[in-house]
């Protein structure tokens, strides 16, 4: 899905706009800025509206810095899980052929189109009080419903799929010759794997990685069924937002949704530098 | 990229280590916090109670102890409850959301002869809040019935407030009517088909009468009216207390199972008789909520209007009646609701 | 190929409990409830109007961000202009931004006194707790979808076609129709259906903005959770379930398209 602005071999190349051009140009930057760039504008206005102190208030509160706290270890744990998920996946669906293989990638991308609230509930049906394993792991002084363990499945769930999805094509439009030619000079999986088929992939798993960074960080659904909004406890930022917005703390949510904002508009930059590495990197 | 990789591995290192910090420390130690699963809009008012418990605790028993919130629409929480949300004490705003949890062994059947007046410590009443200058004229039961009036109330389905203001506006009918069912019946549709926005929770409507501008009339619990006035001033909304409204007990309850499974028995109890001491009734009566002991009714007498309370035992004959012909699915309730 | 038997072990083993068992569960809640109450629960009042309203708003939603899509994807292929990098880079914010803070901002800017709300409300124009919200906060969520999967494939048309096109004298107009446009339909079909898909799941965005109206502004995923707080849990689980269903018929279609597109495109080599 990676757009390629090195590749100047390729006909539709660009041009300098005619006036119908000018005229679509003109129509991109109205809608961009009303759809796109404001939100990101009004965030910005709305959490600063009390000046610079109140906006730091804000944001050391000690319930949102534990909510923010909170969305930082839940990204550091779920990633590279998640991360390790999908270079397996990824190597299981193009390396090999097996029966059943259409019904796996199935199941694999199913998280990435189900609601999250979906995802909420079948994880409460599963580990709730009255839920299948809720009660015998109960007995064993097991508890993941309504703590931090819960909100790592959840998050784990709906960002599944999110690194196998970027490394499957790559991966089989890539073909296997590489590392046939590495393993027929006597490598092992892993000297193959690191040595032929990571710098091959790094820039999509990179991507990968960071989409789903983006997803942990933000989801909201899922989170919001399993976590008993517990403050300062279990409260997400995205909860939290909810929460102080709930609470007649419209600048607090603002604050709160403002460092969500930041960290969306890193991810962007991040993944635009990505892609222009990528796309001279892997020529 | 080594340095990235190398990154990642650090990082994931430092995330078990923490998580297993965090869990062995639940644990190991003899946990001094309890968790106080509540209603949606006693938010700021449990704070307050909780800034003054700690110290008071501390100086009657010398340990230091947290005591986490967690709100929501009442019978949404007792539903959490059951599904695992460790509560140490519940703080309800109905008899019905702890008989749930007192149903499924969380506490004990008898639960409410443990805290006086029926274990609860405040009271407090449907009433509305309209915008500056009521301009639909909005002060008693019977406005609610007329066309054109935008109504904001939570969803009695899922919240104690929202299932108050339905038994408030049934109980006022049902004298207004005479009993008769079918005009009953037929005022209450028209109440219910003014609703504008059901939102879960009492805080939630708030937030939408208030900060979307939604509707005509908030009905809420008279404390969340007054404390709302209060918080987005007087000149925007006035509050309107009804002659007659319902009376609103706001029951509390130790959740058996989880204090003897944590060994947090004594702090959960202290807290819940703390509720009834004076300073904590003077706290919650500075929330707008009203309460018995006679100092602070006297403090606080002057911000509550006078209002003529209908008792849901002589209403509707008690609770247990209240939930098997109007809460049950298929029930009084489900008759009067839009389109559920 | 070395690792068969790892990343299989891996991959199945992952799959079977974070992804298999928890479905498995609920779908196990669903199946003791027969399918008489099965019906009757999916098939209620309130839970077709939530239906529609989801699914219309989610095919508005696609409809909107398909021109849209196309409009940015074709702007950004073929024109060279200032502030092009940015608005490229701004095509990724919805993946990027936190749903809750998407519903925050576009509650906030539709409000009757918001930026936006200031203007549109003496029109008569309702957004905020309207459908028209719904679909605001999906068509927000949604928007990289088709572009993403239109830029591509458009940076890929052979000029050759084009150029034999014009020399025939077709219009500019006839190129795009005729020549361009059959080209990337499949993947603009793909787009439209992920967007549709994505459409129906949105869930924090939409929150914040639709307004809990049973009957008028209740989206399914709202339903089931205010199915769950109402301790229903069959009726949780058999929407759930609908969901489900959709998500992977959804799934399957957007497969298909791209088996079709793969095949698309080795015929036009």
């Amino acid at each position: 899905m990676q757009t390629n602005p090195a590749d100047a071999s390729r006909a539709g190349s660009p041009t300098r706009p005619g006036r119908a051009g000018w005229g679509l140009i003109a129509l991109t930057y109205v809608s961009s800025a009303l759809i796109l760039a404001m939100p990101l504008v009004l965030i910005v206005t709305m959490a600063f509206r009390n000046g610079l102190d109140a906006y730091l208030a804000n944001i050391l509160a000690p319930d949102t810095l534990h909510a923010i706290f909170l969305t930082v270890l839940t990204a550091i744990v779920v990633v590279p899980i998640n991360i390790v998920f999908g270079v397996c996946a990824a190597w299981l669906v193009t390396r090999y052929d097996f029966p059943g293989k259409r019904l796996l990638i199935t199941i694999i991308e199913i998280p990435f189109s189900i609601s999250p609230i979906v995802a909420g509930v079948i994880y409460l049906f599963l580990y709730g009080g009255q839920g299948l394993l809720g009660p015998v792991l109960a007995d064993n002084g097991i508890k993941i419903m309504f703590t931090v363990w819960a909100i790592f499945l959840v998050s784990l769930f709906v960002t599944s799929p999110f690194v196998a999805r970027e490394l499957i094509p790559l991966m089989q439009q890539q073909g296997g010759e590489d590392e046939e030619a590495a393993l027929s000079l006597g490598a092992n999986g892993f000297q193959i794997f690191w040595n032929v088929t990571l710098p091959n992939i790094k820039w999509a798993l990179l991507y990968g990685a960071l989409l789903c960074n983006a997803r942990v960080i933000g989801e909201f659904g899922a989170v919001s069924v399993v976590s008993g909004a517990i403050r300062g406890q279990t409260n997400t930022l995205p909860l939290q937002i909810e929460l102080l917005f709930n609470d007649f703390n419209v600048s607090g949510a603002f604050a709160a949704a403002s460092t969500l904002a930041a960290l969306a508009v890193l991810t962007i930059v991040l993944k635009a530098a990505l892609e222009r590495v990528g796309a001279t990197g892997r020529r | 990229m080594p340095s990235l990789k190398g990154a990642y591995l650090k990082r994931s290192i430092f995330a078990a280590a923490l998580t297993l910090a965090l869990g062995v420390s639940q644990a190991w130690a003899q946990p001094t916090d309890i968790l106080n699963v509540s209603y949606d809009v006693s938010r700021e008012l449990f704070e307050a109670v909780n800034a003054k418990f700690i110290p008071s605790y501390k100086a009657s028993a010398g340990v230091d102890v947290t005591v986490n919130q967690s709100h929501a629409g009442s019978s949404k929480q007792a539903g959490l409850v059951l599904e695992g949300l460790a509560a140490d004490v519940v703080t309800f705003n109905q008899v019905t959301d702890i008989e749930t949890l007192a149903g499924k062994q969380f506490v004990a059947t008898d639960w409410q002869s443990k805290y006086p007046n029926s274990a609860s410590p405040f009271y407090s009443l449907p009433a509305f809040l309209v915008r500056e200058g009521n301009p639909k004229g909005i002060v008693s039961w019977a406005d609610l019935a007329k066309d054109g009036v935008g109504i904001v109330i939570p969803n009695p389905k899922t919240s104690g407030n929202g299932r108050y203001t339905y038994l408030a506006a049934r109980a006022w009918a049902q004298e207004e009517f005479a009993g008769d069912e079918a005009k009953i019946e037929d005022y209450l549709k028209k109440v219910f088909a003014n609703v504008k926005v059901f939102d879960t929770g009492g805080r939630q409507a708030t937030t939408t009468f208030v900060e979307n501008k939604i509707g005509d009339v908030l009905i809420t619990f008279e404390t969340e009216v007054l404390g709302t006035v209060k918080a987005v001033g007087d000149d925007q909304y006035d509050a309107v207390t009804p002659p007659v409204s319902l009376l609103a007990e706001f029951p509390v309850a130790v959740v058996d199972k989880v204090v003897d499974e944590r060994g947090t028995r004594p702090i959960a109890e202290a807290y819940l008789n703390y509720l009834y001491t004076p300073e904590g009734q003077d706290i919650i009566g500075s929330f707008y909520n009203r309460v018995n002991d006679a100092a602070a009714v006297e403090k606080y007498k002057a911000q509550f209007p006078e209002v003529r309370l209908i008792k849901v035992e002589d209403a509707f004959g008690g609770w247990a009646k209240v939930k098997a012909e109007h809460f049950a699915e298929g029930g009084l309730l489900d008759k009067v609701l839009p389109n559920l | 190929m070395p690792g068969f038997g790892l990343t299989m072990g891996v991959t199945l083993l992952y799959l079977a409990v974070i992804v298999v068992i928890p479905l498995a569960a609920m779908l196990l809640k669903t199946t003791s409830l027969g399918l008489e109450d099965f019906w009757r629960i999916i098939s209620s009042g309130r839970a077709q109007a939530a239906y529609w309203l989801t699914f219309s708003s989610a095919a508005v939603a696609a409809l909107f961000n398909s021109v849209f899509g196309l409009l940015l994807a074709w702007v950004l292929v073929r024109y060279e202009f200032p502030g092009k990098r940015l608005i490229d880079a701004l095509v990724d914010l919805p993946f990027a931004l936190p749903t809750a803070v998407a519903g925050l901002a576009l509650v906030t800017l539709f409000a009757p006194e918001g930026w936006y709300g200031q203007y549109l409300e003496p029109l008569g124009i309702k957004v905020s707790y309207a459908q028209l919200g719904i679909i605001v906060a999906m068509i927000f969520t949604s928007i990289p979808f088709v572009v993403r999967t239109i830029q591509p494939v458009l940076e890929d048309v052979p000029e050759d076609v084009e150029e034999a096109a014009r020399t025939l004298g077709a219009t500019r107009w006839q190129i795009f129709s005729r020549v361009i446009f059959p080209l990337i339909l499949p993947a603009f079909t793909a787009g439209s259906v992920l967007c549709f898909a994505r459409a129906i799941g949105e869930y924090g965005a939409v929150v914040f903005i639709a307004g809990n109206l049973p009957g008028l502004t209740e989206i399914v995923s709202l339903l089931i959770v205010i199915r769950l707080e109402e301790l229903n849990y069959p009726a949780t689980a058999a929407l759930a379930t609908v969901l489900l269903a959709v998500a992977f018929s959804a799934l399957l279609v957007t497969n298909l398209i791209q088996a079709w597109q793969l095949r698309y495109a080795d015929k036009s080599r």
